[in-house]
């Protein structure tokens, strides 16, 4: 297995297959008279392709366009402030995943209020805000939990486990997102011009590949399911080119070791059972219906959203871009802010922030000068 | 986000597994992974296990890409 592994970020290897691509972007130029566009929607693809040097390397036989796949930057600036109003508060914990902290509020982030004195801390699960919860019984320990499908069962792991354990401190102030809704929205749109999808690896595999058919008989739209190492990428690019060319719209799974055609039942189950879709506010997008998940009214009392409800204004406008970046419509370059005013170390937006932000990989990883 | 590692499974319990990740010996849940056995490999994300890697497709894929890398000559 250890072989295989190390097989999927094979230097060699990835060489080969980028120049089957570069061969098989060439046909496809030849036959339509342009690139192939193709969508990734995971922060983990973005990052991946920028830091392996497939985006730079493709630029010239194949558009890839970065689209809604970073929870973070697709927050709406009012969810991230509530979240931020929320964390000043008294005699409470918040914890977090490690790529909300910095995010930029409208009057500041976690991380300036965490600096002024209040408990906010970053955990690597949402299990560890329940054993702190378990440690100060005398705090509300409340968890912002943010993220698509790969996390939303993790999240909801951590409700069982506080449910089962009798812990009344804990609490978890959702706002998470579902791939379908966006994808339904950015092709309705027709913003973009699109010959594929990258699916998200990690997403299929809880919600399986047999849940993407709508993109094949609703919009005649292909997709490859992809992994997240080079040789795995570009084999998965690759197949959507081919997918293109033979006119065979369908959708590939090509992360057949860790994707099913069902997804994880376990984690479905666990889903279904504790949360229920509301319509969520995506940033600069707006409310798109049915696209996210939040607590089912019986577990109001792990619902930090109706235990500790804050008020907050209409945010701030800014020069930041990050609502055109996430539908694909501008690349950061083209925002006036980018590596100027909005850089890593003084973000505008989360695009800029989160280690999975489109901004922050081209920051990283493809600027030129 | 998405983020999500293999790991060789060491040890396991009722709820939780003794996982190898790259070298550093972690706990992780294994609630949505029921079937587990030790030696299995699995991926992880923030602190769950959510898939049994299928180390025949896995097989499949490498000969697959090999294949691939060699379609045609440039």
């Amino acid at each position: 297995m250890q072989e295989i592994l190390k097989e999927t970020s094979n230097p060699q290897l990835s060489l080969k297959l980028l120049e089957q691509v570069k061969l098989l972007a060439a046909d496809y130029i030849k036959k339509y008279g342009r690139r192939p566009a193709f969508m990734e929607v995971c922060g983990s693809h973005t990052m991946a392709l920028a830091r392996t040097g497939i985006k730079k390397a493709l630029l010239e036989h194949v558009r890839l366009i970065s689209g809604p796949g970073c929870p973070v930057c697709v927050t709406d600036q009012k969810s991230i402030d509530a979240m931020i109003q929320l964390s000043e508060g008294d005699n409470q914990i918040i914890c977090t995943f490690g790529d909300m902290i910095r995010v930029p509020g409208s009057k500041h982030s976690l991380m300036k209020v965490k600096t002024e004195g209040k408990d906010v801390r970053v955990v690597y699960s949402p299990l560890d805000a329940v054993e702190i919860a378990k440690k100060y019984p005398d705090k509300e320990v409340i968890f912002l939990g943010i993220g698509f499908e790969t996390t939303i069962p993790v999240l909801v792991v951590a409700l069982k486990m506080a449910e089962e354990l009798g812990i009344r401190n804990f609490s978890m102030w959702f706002s998470t997102k579902l791939v379908e809704p966006i994808l339904r929205s950015l092709l309705e749109s027709g913003e973009v011009e699109l010959d594929g999808f990258l699916l998200p690896g990690h997403v299929s595999v809880v919600i399986g590949k047999d849940s993407y058919q709508y993109l094949v008989n609703e919009y005649k739209m292909p997709g490859v399911i992809a992994g997240f190492e080079s040789v795995e990428i570009l084999s998965s690019i690759y197949k959507l080119i081919k997918l293109q060319l033979d006119n065979d719209i369908n959708i590939i799974n090509d992360y057949r070791s860790m994707v099913t055609d069902q997804g994880n039942p376990v984690a479905l189950a666990l889903m279904d059972k504790y949360l229920e879709p509301v319509d969520e506010a995506w940033r600069e997008i707006g409310v798109i219906k049915n696209s996210g998940l939040d607590l089912k009214k019986e577990y109001d009392y792990l619902n930090a959203k109706v235990r500790f409800p804050v008020e907050v204004r209409e945010p701030r406008k800014t020069k930041c871009r990050c609502g055109e970046i996430i539908r694909g419509l501008i690349s950061p370059e083209e925002c006036s802010l980018f590596a100027k005013a909005c850089t890593p170390l003084h973000p505008v937006g989360p695009c800029m922030v989160s280690g999975e932000g489109t901004c922050a990989a081209h920051y990283q990883y493809m600027r030129e000068d | 986000m998405c983020v999500g590692v293999p790991a060789k499974v060491l040890e396991r319990d009722e709820y939780t597994a003794v996982v190898d990740v790259l070298g550093s010996k972690v706990t992780v849940g294994v609630i949505m992974v029921s079937d587990v056995k030790v030696n299995d490999y699995v991926l992880v994300h923030a602190g769950q296990a959510l898939a049994i890697v299928d180390e025949e497709f896995a097989l499949v894929s490498m000969e697959e890409w090999r294949k691939l890398a060699d379609a045609r000559d440039s």
